[in-house]
């Protein structure tokens, strides 16, 4: 494919607001999981909370978009001057020229579970404050950014479960290589919510403690929520210094369960061929794999298997899921937005929370953050229905 | 404006009043009128019985077209890359989840979670077909079919193989659906490939559009256009009832509008 520019891009997790306090957080081992409350689910576990939320106010004029996945988003766009790039993009090439491409699994469907707390006692129906459209359903994140930036181009959101927000890189590739936009933004916003916690509570993949991906007693996953935004453009003949390009997209679909990972990581495999594929590079040129590593058990072991079989088992990886929690629908361009970190400040942040890793595991899982002069990064996003997706970024 | 272009050779739809293309085709044409009736949803022969059993109506809408549209042509399922296009997830899983949330046990079943994302259709069907090539899921509101018929034609242009779009809707029940009033569901699908071979049925040509979309004479046909967002696609499927080349403006996001241009192939 032909590679694009990340223009711009943002994110925030629980571990902070923006690039400079994520690097930071990453570099000296920080976790921003925590055992917590939140709202009133009674459920033992930690959560990767973002700080603040609740505080955050919509523009008047788009109050009717009030949500927790929106302030979330309103949130993650006001980072590291990310609207005001777009903007810059959109005087360019007009607003029409513009695409909005977005991951999320729940959009605002906490909205819905809380309404559904304070139906009429008579009828049943739900309160008149209850706005369906641009809170609960799963397009109102991308149109809640795509009115937030006074764009006007083609939109919609990608919802495949956790590949969602690695998904739309393809996606904005796709329709700049067929000329119908000039720039997109891309990016996953998923928020907490009932459903998502006691659904998996429900299939038993809700770690005790923080999760600790690769880990021999890794006991499965810490539900964690971020926004993550990244504008891409054709890249330019003369990048700028320190510029970012994503290189290739993989996609495949494991056709085996709806919830559980082949277990030969088939699907995974196909998609890593594909991204490597799509850049026209050879797995010796990946100097850093960001695993999609959940630390459930069967997720963990199936994702070795097809990361050893396509890089061999010297390929430096390591899940930051330990550090976010696992953001689901925006985990994918959370963890670009970090790949792209590792390439920009040259370092493989560390798995943090694991101690010992699994012996059972090969590939070289990196426990201490180090330094590197990265070329090119794989990021790794799977999902329900078998769904999965790779991304390779390189230095521009 | 560049233009994508793609040869339609599978061609299916399942709609109130609508059971099937042949239907469709006598009423889109002028034929016979049109009669609203529930929507009849077959039983997907695709799935395995306890499979079938468990999955919502979503899955059941979208691999019925899914597999109407695959059968008309020698294509292989297996290798085919999908696009799937909803307004939403499924709606009576998605009511039974905040049911049980605002209750005090909070117990879901592990199989209605994983039946209440997005994608479940493209995972059922991925898996029905033993497809593991590429499979998105898109959700665009109203406009979800004009997502999906751009995403299918940019995917085709991309990949230069065959892309099966499938686009549907399952509405809530109440209380929600009082807050969404899709009352009907509805699926299309249409299998795109890149050259217009023996197979083809028509020449589709794909590009954004400012200017108002067309709307439907017939006030029940149009009605319905605008009630289901899957059936935003009807003057599309008009223009192929009707086998001559033409031109229609299909409703998008408000602006951009997607222009379909159909010639029918010899």
């Amino acid at each position: 494919m032909r590679p694009l520019q990340l223009s711009s891009f943002t994110l925030t997790t629980c571990l902070g607001r923006g690039r400079e306090a994520t690097l930071g957080a990453l570099q000296r081992r920080a976790s921003g999981l925590a055992r917590r409350a939140f709202e009133t689910a009674a459920l033992d576990t930690c959560l990767g909370e973002v700080e603040g939320v609740d505080e955050v106010r919509l523009p008047p004029a788009l109050a009717a978009w009030d949500c927790r996945n929106n302030r979330l988003a309103e949130l993650g766009l006001a980072q590291d001057g990310f609207a005001d790039a777009v903007r810059a993009a959109a005087a360019r090439c007009s607003a029409a020229r513009v695409g909005v491409f977005l991951g999320t699994s729940t959009s605002g469907i906490l909205q819905t579970e809380l309404a559904y707390r304070r139906r009429d006692g008579a009828s049943g129906a739900l309160p008149a404050d209850f706005d369906y459209a641009r809170t609960h359903n799963t397009y109102s994140v991308t149109g809640y950014v795509r009115a937030r930036l006074a764009l006007a181009g083609p939109a919609w959101t990608v919802s495949t479960a956790c590949s969602s927000s690695g998904k739309v890189f393809g996606a904005a590739a796709r329709m700049i290589d067929a000329g119908l936009i000039d720039a997109a933004v891309v990016g996953g916003v998923d928020s907490l919510c009932l459903t998502t916690l006691y659904g998996f509570n429900s299939l038993e993949l809700l770690a005790r403690e923080p999760c600790r991906p690769w880990d021999r007693a890794r006991s499965g996953l810490s539900i964690g929520e971020a926004a993550a935004f990244a504008l891409l453009e054709p890249l330019p003949a003369a990048p700028a210094p320190g510029a970012v390009a994503l290189l290739g997209v993989g996609e495949s679909s494991d056709a085996h369960h709806m919830s559980a990972p082949h277990p030969e990581g088939l699907g995974a495999r196909l998609a890593m061929q594909a991204a490597l594929g799509a850049a026209a590079l050879r797995p010796a040129d990946i100097g850093y794999i960001n695993l999609h590593g959940t630390a459930t058990p069967s997720n963990d072991a199936a994702e070795d298997r097809a990361v050893t079989e396509v890089f061999g088992t010297r390929t430096p990886c390591s899940s930051t899921k330990g550090a976010t929690g696992h953001t689901l629908g925006a985990a994918g361009a959370v963890e670009a937005a970090i790949a792209a970190l590792a390439l920009r400040h040259g370092f493989i942040p560390a798995g943090v929370n694991t101690v010992e890793p699994d012996p059972a595991l090969r590939a070289d899982y990196v426990l201490e953050g180090r330094e590197a002069p990265l070329k090119h990064v794989l990021s790794n996003s799977f999902g329900f229905g078998g769904t999965n997706c790779s991304l390779v970024l390189g230095r521009a | 404006m560049s233009a994508l272009a793609a040869a339609i050779e599978g061609l299916a739809l399942l709609g109130p009043g609508l059971p099937d293309w042949a239907s469709a085709h006598a009423v889109l044409s002028g034929a016979q009128p049109y009669v609203h009736a529930p929507t009849a949803v077959p039983v997907p022969g695709l799935l395995p019985p306890n499979e079938r059993r468990r999955s919502g109506l979503a899955v059941k809408i979208a691999l019925a077209v899914g597999a109407a549209a695959l059968a008309q042509t020698a294509r292989d399922a297996s290798r085919i890359d999908t696009v799937f296009a909803s307004s939403s997830a499924d709606g009576d899983t998605c009511h039974a989840i905040c049911e049980q949330l605002a209750g005090s046990e909070r117990l879901i079943s592990p199989t209605r979670f994983h039946n209440s994302v997005h994608n479940a259709p493209s995972g059922y069907w991925s898996i029905a077909t033993r497809c593991m090539a590429p499979s998105t899921s898109l959700c665009a509101y109203d406009a979800s079919f004009g997502a999906g018929l751009i995403e299918a034609c940019a995917l085709l242009h991309a990949r230069g193989a065959p892309v099966l779009l499938v686009a549907y809707d399952a509405p809530y029940p109440e209380p929600l659906l009082a807050k969404r009033p899709v009352r009907d569901a509805f699926g299309v699908a249409l299998l795109l490939a890149p050259q217009a071979g023996a197979g083809a049925r028509a020449r589709l040509e794909l590009t954004l559009a400012e200017g108002a979309p067309d709307t439907l004479a017939d006030a029940g046909l149009e009605a319905l256009r605008r009630a289901v967002p899957t059936a935003r696609s009807l003057p599309l499927l008009r223009l192929l009832a009707r086998g001559a080349s033409a031109a229609a403006v299909i409703e998008y996001l408000g602006g951009p509008h997607l222009a379909v241009r159909v010639a029918p192939c010899a």
